[in-house]
């Protein structure tokens, strides 16, 4: 379905976006399996709509977005935007959304909450992953995950309703996802059910699972390796065969150095 | 020392053995050349790369397990001749790994050397895969008969080094993935109901070999 949508501004890259069917065609997804195909093959049954996001937490106002105000509450504007995966491949998306601090503003933060949490939908009868611990990969679902308010507020913060022009494909999330281009990808947190906003630092999915290989920051840092691998450079999936010279450098906040004063004098390799 | 549960063996002749080896062949050489032609052509999904690298090394590790298939079922089925086909599997085993390994050097890691050089040494997973890939180029390059001759007894000893090699493997498939609950749990399954039967036999061998070391 097309989306109306103000074109891509001064946060957009301008790098060669990867094509669409690689963006649609290779996804981590593990509610649909654990295979980078599987989520293209067993989403498209995923019913977005109705849907209802609810925002909640300490928040002035509480209130449920329906699946009709995902795309018209809020007016919608193109962000061309790297994504780095935590395993060290990365695409340029054009996404469509608004900014998470629309929502937020809207509903009015306690000036005691310093968190916001989110969560994905838990339908075991539409997710396969969920209802085997095999499909799933392990995973303890609802898939949950969170920021730190300030980077919630962030511009670059962005939630995502359709890529490419159009609305989302279930296997990127639809109908409504989180965007933090200067994070790892399985930040971006996908088929989000809840926005609650607390005081206290939320679990995430990833680190309750391997708290060695994935932290709550998860900010894409070239100095800070994987246990397991490397994540100094990357690959740029962008179209072209096996000949395709695409490793690349990879830069620190995955090159958003506008994020770099959030995070002023932490140590990034505790905080990882 | 071997015994047929089954009465009448059932004998290949020589033109049966070449028409399987030339299927085999053309089986297990295609199927890795046509990925590598649908690689260069970008025909292999979003990442050739990784479609490659998880091609080459689940059946590198399902040609391993093939192999090692062929003794206990040359023993208990009417068909002694499958043995024949052993060393092709074990030396298709060794390239379906190198291929592996080259992908990730030529392709993922893209000859970055230094990058390479630590992948290596600082990753257990990569370092234990590495050690499997140089026991097969081992067990490879000494899988010819006159070697095998001239190496007497010390190429048994050797080639058992195989065993170590399947743990290794899946060691390293287990390793790279990201969590426990994944394909590779089934592979530790099949190599042990694989393996039982040798490792029955090894238990009753040394039984034996204990029971003579006892005086009379």
């Amino acid at each position: 379905e097309a989306l109306e949508f103000t074109p891509a501004g001064q946060y957009s890259t301008s790098e060669k976006k990867t094509p669409c069917d690689k963006v649609t065609g290779y996804n981590n997804f593990y509610e649909f399996g654990t295979g980078k195909d599987d989520p293209a093959q067993y989403a498209h049954n995923l019913k977005i709509d109705p849907w209802s996001l609810k925002i909640d937490g300490m928040v002035e106002k509480p209130f449920v977005l329906d699946h009709a105000s995902l795309t018209q509450r809020f007016s919608l504007q193109e962000r061309i935007y790297r994504l780095r995966c935590v395993e060290a491949w990365s695409m340029v998306i054009p996404w469509i959304g608004f900014e998470l601090a629309e929502i937020l503003k809207a509903a009015r933060p306690l000036s005691s909450a310093r968190y916001v949490a989110f969560q994905t939908l838990y339908d075991p009868e539409q997710m396969r992953g969920q209802n085997s611990r095999f499909v799933g990969g392990g995973v303890d679902y609802p898939y949950v995950e969170g920021l730190r308010l300030d980077e919630a507020l962030h511009p670059l913060t962005l939630m995502a309703v359709g890529l490419y022009g159009k609305t989302l494909p279930e296997q990127n999330g639809a109908p409504i996802r989180l965007v933090v281009p200067w994070k790892y990808g399985f930040k971006s947190i996908k088929s989000i059910v809840r926005i609650t906003l607390t005081d206290k630092e939320p679990p995430t999915t990833w680190n309750k699972l391997a708290p060695d290989e994935y932290g709550f920051y998860a900010n894409v840092n070239p100095k800070v390796d994987h246990p397991r691998w490397s994540q100094a450079s990357e690959r740029r999936i962008a179209g072209g065969g096996l000949l395709s010279r695409n490793r690349i450098e990879t830069q620190m906040f995955n090159g958003y150095s506008e994020v770099a004063p959030l995070y002023k004098g932490m140590n990034l390799r505790k905080y990882y | 020392m071997a015994f047929s549960v089954f009465k009448r063996p059932a004998r290949l002749t020589k033109l049966q053995i070449w028409v399987g080896k030339c299927l085999a062949h053309l089986l297990i050489a295609g199927a890795l050349v046509w990925q590598f032609v649908q690689g260069f052509s970008d025909n292999l999904g979003a990442d050739p790369v990784q479609s490659l690298l998880d091609f080459t090394g689940q059946h590198a590790i399902h040609l391993l397990l093939f192999t090692l298939c062929l003794a206990p079922l040359a023993r208990f089925t009417p068909c002694g001749d499958l043995i024949r086909y052993r060393r092709m599997l074990g030396v298709y085993t060794f390239v379906y790994a190198l291929a592996h390994f080259s992908t990730y050097i030529l392709f993922e890691l893209q000859l970055n050397w230094p990058l390479i050089g630590s992948e290596l040494v600082k990753r257990p997973y990569i370092s234990v895969g590495f050690a499997a890939l140089l026991i097969l180029l081992a067990l490879a390059v000494t899988s010819f008969n006159t070697l095998r001759k001239k190496m007497g007894k010390s190429w048994q000893s050797l080639h058992n080094w195989v065993y170590v090699a399947v743990v290794l493997a899946l060691l390293h498939f287990s390793w790279s993935q990201k969590t426990i609950w994944a394909e590779p749990i089934f592979y530790w399954l099949a190599a042990f109901i694989i393996l039982l039967p040798r490792m029955q036999y090894a238990l009753r061998a040394r039984k034996q070999r204990q029971r003579r070391r006892k005086p009379a």
